[in-house]
């Protein structure tokens, strides 16, 4: 690994303790593991085709590939994160994390199979709420959905809503179409309607190239290429009028990472000057949209090799509201404890950790208020 | 200040433009439904000529997929990127407090007034019975 990189990931971080981490990903659970969550036609019709042998888990984030999992992590089962124990022993206690959002990203999110694949995201919601909700009360859950059947999406967050530890919905970045069509709104009216932010993570189906070239042959290109299609997400989000049609949802981008937004910035408020006709809608520039409604998880941070350049770009980004906190465990991002780089500085840092996700989050919100009431 | 003489009313069709010269200034002129207004003709992005623009009307909307045309003729959009300007104030549409052009104040004379004076035709010969477009400066 190039030595700049890597001592910009030594330096010692800023202190994380108290802080609400936006994104952890226990492991994928195991088919066999989700099979007392399915219901009885699944069960049985999964058992019976052996399906219940099959590693539902994504190629788009293979739970063994080296960064996605820290070696120092890393159980002899290969994966990590996949206990309890495991979870609060390594992501919970030595951060000093008060409340950690769980991600789990399963292949359910992206089957072909409305219904197989509406039944297992349920079974993962539940299996998340029965083995890590109910038994750690600093976990608080994403209802994962499968965004290619908006209804069944809807009646799944519906359902799962009434569980406030569960604070927002989770789909992944790429997906049949560009995440601004109509076709994904009730999805976002639901969300907003239970006061649930739409989380967007890295990865995603694979039916179209990861990149918008064709398709790469390699990790490193794909893992690159997630920037890019997030840029696109945003974009689509923001020109098909998402953000009018649905004014109080919040979105949170997970593993987008953050430095390329400038630029971003830059280009989609030029462009948007000259063909603003074509979207009527938007009556203002898209960055002021995406500063309003959008949150970055801010791993995996991309950061130049020195400090004064991360400072020059969080100047540019020029919004002290967009970041929330993660460790993206046990996704290999940083050394040590060293989450949160120095460069954030700690004003930055605490709006990072504690006041950005009580603003996004309402639900974690309305948990801080209870505490401080009794 | 001085006022200006610079085209012959029936010079200039509605919903057309034309560039004037006036005390070394390029003037963008307009004819929005019969009213005559002036801009100044470089755009403040990168300097285009503002009188090479399409005439436009305001796209609205209250929400996705609804669309509205409104004020009719009365936007210019750049020719080479598509800013708009409103032709009544010179304001860009998409940032109108920090990207704008300078307007004139327009009036329509007759020629039997202008020769009264103190009006500037320093190129232009006015007849009595015609109507002239006058642009303050």
């Amino acid at each position: 690994m190039n030595e700049m990189i890597r001592s910009l990931e030594n330096k010692p971080g800023l202190s994380t303790v108290g802080g609400i981490d936006c994104d952890l990903h226990p492991a994928s659970p195991s088919t066999k593991t989700l099979l007392p969550y399915l219901e009885e036609y699944w069960r049985e019709t999964f058992v019976m085709r052996g399906v219940d042998r099959l590693s539902l888990a994504m190629t788009s984030s293979p739970p063994r590939a080296p960064i996605n999992v820290r070696s120092d992590w890393k159980a002899e089962s290969g994966f990590a994160g996949d206990t309890l124990d495991a979870v609060r022993a390594q992501a919970l206690d030595p951060f000093g994390t008060r409340l950690a959002i769980c991600n789990v990203l399963h292949g359910s999110m992206i089957m072909h199979s409305d219904d197989m694949a509406a039944a297992l995201c349920g079974a993962v919601n539940e299996w998340l709420a029965r083995e890590w909700l109910d038994r750690e009360p600093r976990l608080r859950g994403s209802i994962i959905v499968s965004a290619q059947n908006a209804d069944l999406a809807v009646a799944e967050i519906e359902k799962r809503a009434a569980d406030h530890r569960f604070v927002q919905v989770l789909i992944l970045a790429q997906n049949d179409e560009p995440l601004g069509r109509r076709r994904y709104w009730p999805i976002y009216e639901a969300a907003a309607r239970n006061k649930l932010p739409l989380c967007v993570h890295a990865g995603g189906s694979n039916r179209q190239a990861p990149t918008a070239t064709g398709w790469p042959s390699y990790f490193v290109e794909t893992y690159v290429a997630q920037a890019s299609i997030f840029e696109s997400q945003l974009l689509s989000l923001v020109a098909e009028g998402v953000f009018h049609k649905v004014p109080d949802l919040k979105v949170v981008f997970a593993e987008s990472g953050f430095t390329w937004l400038p630029s971003f910035f830059w280009r989609a408020d030029k462009t948007w000057r000259g063909v603003r006709a074509e979207t009527p809608w938007l009556t203002e520039q898209p960055s002021d949209i995406v500063k309003r409604h959008v949150r970055f998880t801010i791993h995996p941070v991309d950061a130049p090799p020195d400090r004064d350049a991360l400072a020059r770009t969080l100047e540019h980004i020029d919004c002290d509201d967009i970041l929330l906190f993660s460790t993206d465990y046990p996704h290999a991002q940083f050394d040590g404890l060293n989450a949160l780089p120095a460069a954030f500085g700690e004003t930055l840092a605490k709006k990072i950790l504690i006041d950005n996700p009580l603003a996004t989050y309402p639900r974690i919100a309305a948990d801080f208020k209870e505490e401080v009431a009794k | 200040m001085a006022r200006h003489v610079v085209a012959r009313v029936d010079e200039l069709d509605i919903g057309k433009s034309k560039l004037v010269k006036v005390a070394g200034r390029d003037i963008a002129l307009f004819n929005v439904k019969g009213e005559f207004f002036a801009i100044a003709n470089r755009c403040p992005h990168e300097g285009a000529d503002l009188c090479r623009g399409q005439v436009v009307g305001l796209a609205e909307s209250d929400e996705p997929g609804q669309y509205r045309m409104t004020r009719h003729g009365e936007l210019v959009r750049c020719p080479w990127h598509g800013w708009e300007f409103d032709i009544r104030t010179g304001k860009s549409w998409c940032d109108p407090a920090r990207t704008r052009v300078k307007s004139f104040d327009v009036s329509v004379t007759k020629g039997g007034a202008l020769a009264e004076g103190p009006y500037q035709a320093e190129t232009f010969p006015v007849s009595i019975d015609e109507d002239y477009v006058v642009v303050e400066i």
